[in-house]
């Protein structure tokens, strides 16, 4: 009996022993990759992150991707007030306040829109209900190249080129199609029932909106406002061709920043300019993380 | 909930009440007309300047296919579509690739795994513009990568690619990749961990091994979103232009031009709006050769779930 | 006066017939139950009922309104979801005062209706929580609670106990039960469990492909069946269904079919039954708990006929005992006390119960 188990257990230990080295092997690999991976996408937001804090000579001297040895902060209200972008010396900061102002009433108007239109597309379907949200869809799809010549025919009629309202305009338009879409998908996940009850209740269009949809929607709106307020911040094509100068968002300050060929090029104060067009997409992300991606999911594989 | 249902529910036959049941149909219409409008008379708008003698602004004399003529002629229109083909497919693959590879590491039971996923995805954060920005400063020669490398001994070592006429398009492709890779990975992470997980459990009982799982039970069933993937960033490729603009700003020369930034180009710097818009419908017609077919393939295997249902 | 009357009503889904000209009726405090298998057409027509479906022709009358183009809000009824469709952000009392709050009714009216409901129903201890705090049976409560408190002419319940779990469902079946004693309001039950629609209700419409196939108490129901569909739908396990042929020996008409060892049984048929027959071939239909062993008892009765079978597979429950025998190539079930228990493979004596036999009409699937 006794022999029986001893002569066992040593054969028992060696499989096992071949599993953990294999099993370690495997996690050295994994990590390894993970790591190298992991440099990689660094590396851009290092180099950018410590070369605002770096003087211009020691950049020039070690390159842009080297440990920071002295600390400055003088980079960053350079960049906010004094730089000289386009003939401007003005810094990023009007830039900066231009992006605000178009993004957040585009983002609230355009995630409201869509909302009200994913709520009758889901919830009151009609004949052609279908037709239009496949007309809506295609929206998303769009080149925005088509739409530039018209839009600068119509902010030039209606006196909103060159203004930043223009470009809320602009944005509510062409995020519709998104919001809507993100909306209705979520609400069609609603279960019907609840309207029929709403509706034996006596409830009727806008009731059932407030007091049964509203209430359950935070987890798609936060994702919308999400998705909307990082794609309208960091967008170009339209901000560029429809202003001009002063009135741009600050993506096309940043080109022309880039553009400023001059001879020297003062890293330093761009690496802060750069951070500060960034920052407010980043801290989103940080922050509201998991509904970014859950807003990936959702509405990308659709 | 139908909107006949609204009418039941609204009830009778007077004036008031058959204006209520029209309310769903009043609140969206303004949405509904914008939408119309932005999809479908912009676009038909466009295709007429297309037709037309505009240059410096709209101006609507008709004159047929020819700027569609002068644009294929056009050496630079050449280039761009060249460099959107070759960009394209390396492109789509390489994202695909690397994004399936780090979904697949991060399949692995890892610890900190959102650690590393947020890593990997903050680059959907942030604009194409910022992205170039700084992946430009990197391929300067005199302190970026290439300063980097030669410093620590190599230096033989070139990467300087926006500065290279032949090489620079690699710029904008390795640059693209770097920042897609991550959104790929998201999409294929959420397929991986969609599979049901009896099924791998009956395959393991089999006795398969973690790769063979993988390859003969996994990936096979999310086939539909390598598809899908594909084509999300098959359009996205179409469309390149903050990408260009920031990094080479189609250059050096002419020799990373797009056909988005073509456009940009001949509308707005060289008053050539009718070419322009030609330019501007035919990255629409590669939208819809890409968009078109996947549509009807997506209705086709729909309606071949229900009928075998 | 009836409470409800529907009147050769139909509905098309574009192209599809969906109701094919029901007619039903349910008396002031009757409980009438809708009975079939899926896609029948039950639930459709209980959401004309309520007014959330359009009708395409026919009449419903409420009381003594017709109420075809009526709002479902103006129809004085109230529902209950199989999903229970209880508000989800809204605690159990705001979930009640939801309807009365939207009809504009006085804050101190709607208390007192909440609480004479919640009493009813011992739902005070939940009324503060949120549907997702609740159980299965709780939810169930709440859900009727909230038709209750509209003190409507009409209530319908959709399948409201498919989503319990088996021994819940019995339980809750007898609550619904007491309620309607004591509350004592019309209503019409929708279901597609056979048990449900027998215990419960007064009467029972049996539907089938868009039609009402038998609208009757449920003593009718299950002993004079209308069709084989009915027959066959309504009891479990249900009817067997023998091919067999109408013989005469020396005068008597009997029913006759083949058996296992080649030759045939032949059983007298009782009641008058012979002189209905037209053709010679029939569809006998025998429900398993009218077999029994042959016994001195047993053979004493009238109506008795007898034969013997082949058994092929026991089924002990424990309060009786199923077997499947075989009569000819077909495939019988039987239902016998524990005492006379079949045993496997044993060429069992039967005695058949032709009192309550059916024939039917094997062309029009009728009764006969």
């Amino acid at each position: 009996m006794s022999d029986a188990t001893l002569s066992s257990a040593p054969a028992l230990d060696l499989e096992a022993g071949r599993a953990g080295r294999r099993h370690l092997i495997s996690r050295i690999v994994i990590y390894g990759l993970l790591t190298f991976f992991g440099i990689i996408y660094l590396m851009p937001l290092w180099v950018v992150f410590f070369n605002s804090f770096r003087p211009l000579a020691e950049i020039s001297a070690n390159g842009l991707i080297a440990f920071p040895q002295t600390f400055r902060l003088d980079a960053w209200p350079q960049a906010w007030s004094e730089f000289c972008i386009g003939g401007q010396c003005a810094g990023m900061q009007r830039y900066f306040w231009n992006s605000i102002m178009m993004v957040v009433p585009a983002t609230i108007i355009s995630t409201a829109m869509g909302a009200i239109t994913g709520y009758v597309l889901s919830k009151w379907k009609f004949r052609g209900s279908e037709i239009i949200f496949g007309m809506m869809l295609l929206g998303v799809f769009m080149p925005g190249q088509i739409a530039l010549l018209p839009w600068a025919f119509i902010l030039g009629k209606i006196g909103l080129a060159n203004s930043v309202y223009g470009l809320v305009l602009v944005h509510c338009i062409q995020g519709l199609a998104f919001t809507t879409l993100f909306c209705r998908n979520y609400f069609v996940g609603i279960p019907d029932d609840l309207v029929k009850a709403a509706r034996i209740d006596g409830a009727g269009f806008w009731r059932i909106f407030y007091r049964i949809i509203l209430p359950i929607s935070p987890p798609i709106l936060i994702v919308t406002v999400i998705w909307q307020f990082t794609g309208i911040w960091n967008e170009y094509l339209f901000g560029v061709v429809l202003n001009s100068g002063a009135n741009q968002p600050i993506t096309a300050a940043l080109v022309a920043l880039s553009m400023s060929g001059t001879t020297v090029r003062t890293y330093d104060v761009m690496s802060a300019a750069v951070l500060i067009g960034a920052l407010p997409p980043l801290l989103v992300y940080f922050f509201g993380g998991k509904y970014f991606v859950r807003g990936l999911t959702q509405g990308a594989i659709k | 909930m139908s909107s006949a249902g609204y009418a039941a529910m609204a009830g009778g036959n007077s004036f008031w009440e058959k204006l209520k049941s029209w309310t769903p149909i009043f609140v969206i219409a303004p949405a509904v007309v914008a939408s119309f409008v932005y999809v479908f008379v912009f676009s038909g708008w466009t295709m007429y300047i297309s037709l037309s003698d505009s240059t410096l602004l709209p101006t609507y004399g008709f004159k047929g296919l020819e700027n569609y003529a002068s644009l294929w002629a056009n050496r630079r229109w050449g280039v761009a579509y060249s460099n959107l083909f070759f960009f394209s497919g390396i492109f789509v693959l390489t994202t695909m690739a690397v994004g399936l590879l780090l979904a697949l590491l991060l399949d692995q039971k890892i610890r900190a795994e959102s650690f590393w996923r947020t890593m990997y995805m903050y680059p959907l954060a942030v604009s194409f513009i910022v992205t170039g920005t700084v992946w430009q400063w990197l391929y300067n020669p005199t302190g970026g990568i290439q300063f980097l490398v030669q410093s620590m001994g190599w230096t033989d070592f070139e990467f300087a690619l926006t500065t290279d006429r032949k090489n620079a398009i690699w710029a904008i492709i390795i640059t693209g990749i770097w920042q897609s890779a991550g959104f790929t990975m998201a999409l294929f992470l959420a397929g991986l961990r969609s599979v049901d997980g009896d099924i791998i459990k009956a395959a393991s009982i089999d006795g398969a091994s973690t790769f063979r799982i993988y390859r003969k039970v996994i990936l096979p069933s999310i086939t539909p979103i390598f598809l899908a993937v594909a084509v999300v960033q098959l359009q996205s490729a179409i469309k390149t232009f903050d990408l260009a603009v920031a990094l080479t700003n189609s250059g050096p020369g002419i020799s990373t031009t797009f056909p988005a930034t073509y456009v940009y180009d001949l509308m707005f710097q060289r008053g050539q709006i009718g070419e322009g818009a030609a330019a501007a419908m035919m990255i629409l017609a590669a939208l819809a050769v890409v968009l078109v077919p996947y549509s009807m393939y997506l209705g086709w295997r729909r309606r071949r779930e229900v009928a075998r249902v | 006066m009836a409470s409800l009357t529907v009147r050769n009503l139909r509905k098309n889904f574009g192209a599809v017939e969906v109701l094919k000209g029901v007619d039903i009726e349910a008396q002031t405090g009757e409980f009438i139950a809708l009975v079939g298998p899926s896609g029948c057409g039950k639930s459709t027509l209980l959401a004309m009922i309520a007014g959330l479906e359009t009708v395409t022709s026919g009449e419903i009358w409420i009381g003594d309104r017709m109420v075809n183009s009526v709002a479902p809000k103006d129809r004085d009824i109230a529902m209950v979801f199989q999903s229970y469709a209880l508000y989800p952000t809204m605690s159990v009392r705001e979930n009640m005062a939801f309807g009365m709050e939207s009809r504009g009714i006085p804050k101190d009216e709607q208390k007192a209706a909440i609480a004479r409901v919640a009493s009813l129903l011992q739902i005070e201890p939940l009324l503060a929580r949120k549907p997702g705090q609740l159980s299965g049976g709780q939810r169930q409560r709440v859900a009727m609670g909230r038709a209750l408190v509209r003190d409507p002419k009409l209530f319908l319940f959709d399948e409201p106990l498919s989503n319990l779990d088996a021994k819940l469902r019995v339980d809750m079946r007898t609550e619904i039960k007491k309620l309607h004693q004591r509350v004592g309001k019309t209503t019409v039950y929708v279901t597609h469990d056979q048990v449900e629609a027998m215990t419960l209700a007064s009467r029972i419409a049996v539907m089938h492909q868009g039609q009402v196939q038998q609208f009757d108490e449920p003593d009718t129901i299950y002993n004079r069946p209308a069709n084989i569909f009915v027959a066959g739908f309504m009891g479990s396990p249900s009817m067997n269904f023998i091919q067999a042929e109408i013989t005469s020996a020396s005068g008597t008409p009997m029913v006759t079919f083949p058996l296992s060892d080649g030759g045939s049984a032949s059983l007298a048929l009782h009641d008058g039954v012979g002189e209905r027959v037209k053709d010679r071939k029939v569809v006998l239909g025998i429900r398993p708990e009218h077999l029994s062993r042959q016994s001195a008892s047993t053979l004493g009765k009238p109506g008795m006929a007898t034969m013997t079978a082949p058994v092929e597979v026991v089924e002990p429950t424990g309060a009786e005992t199923m077997a499947v025998m075989k009569f000819g190539e077909l495939e019988v079930v039987g239902r016998f006390s524990p005492d006379e228990a079949p045993k496997t493979g044993e060429n069992m004596p039967l005695a058949v119960d032709m009192s309550r036999a059916c024939l039917f009409d094997p062309a029009t699937q009728k009764r006969i």
